[in-house]
């Protein structure tokens, strides 16, 4: 398991070279990364992500513990940012690795949900001087049910 | 002593990140009738329960859960990680 909550920029290539290159017997390497919307459509001058230090890192232990439990994966890895990020910005990444893509997809799926809704990260968009913080969406909460 | 902490608007309509309280409540919801007595700002932020989490010694909890052993809560808008 690998997690990191941090302000830095990630190079996810580097990160992904890292997470697999000492796993054996892979058969499937799943990533996710996302990234701040709006660098074209100049909808957002900025995005800044607050969290709850100490919290966060071990909701997200938890969240990869469960994770581990409910699917046969050999590896999991979450990397999440904070502060301020700029469009075109990766904001977090999760990967899995797996014996078969089903598991290693499914596994990747369920952390992003839950990394979504359980994971204490607040977001502010910020345009044109005008801050606004980003409403949980009931879309977002719905998705747990899937995993019930 | 307890610390409360607050986070996203709540923390700005509060207008502090953090205080440390002495409190008789027995529960997180005692506490939030304690709190909203002590001052608008308060009874504002806390006047709709299903608009934020608590999260006792940093693990989410429910508002009817005691904080007896608490040392440290903390209150906040739905997550939105990810």
């Amino acid at each position: 398991m690998y997690v990191s909550v941090q302000n830095e920029f990630f190079d996810f290539s580097a990160e992904i070279k890292n997470f697999s290159e000492n796993l054996n017997n892979i058969g499937a390497l799943v990533t996710f990364t996302g990234i701040v919307r709006g660098q074209k459509s100049k909808t957002l001058d900025h995005m800044f992500i607050e969290h709850y230090p100490g919290m966060t890192e071990t909701q997200i232990r938890l969240i990869v513990e469960d994770t581990f439990k409910r699917w046969k994966i050999f590896d999991a890895l979450v990397i999440h940012r904070y502060g301020k990020l700029e469009p075109g910005e990766q904001i977090m990444m999760v990967a899995t690795a797996a014996e078969h893509r089903k598991e290693a997809f499914e596994a990747a799926e369920y952390l992003m949900d839950y990394l979504k809704s359980r994971a204490p990260f607040w977001k502010k968009e910020v345009l044109k001087g005008e801050e606004n913080w980003v409403e949980a969406s009931s879309a977002d909460e719905a998705a747990l049910d899937r995993w019930r | 002593m307890i610390d409360l902490i607050y986070f996203s608007w709540i923390r700005e309509r509060i207008g502090k990140s953090s205080e440390s309280i002495e409190t008789r409540a027995a529960t997180v919801i005692e506490l939030i009738e304690e709190l909203k007595e002590k001052d608008v700002r308060y009874s504002e932020v806390f006047s709709d329960l299903g608009s934020f989490r608590v999260a006792i010694n940093q693990e989410l909890s429910n508002f009817d859960a005691s904080i007896i052993e608490a040392k440290e809560i903390a209150f906040f808008p739905p997550m939105t990680g990810g």
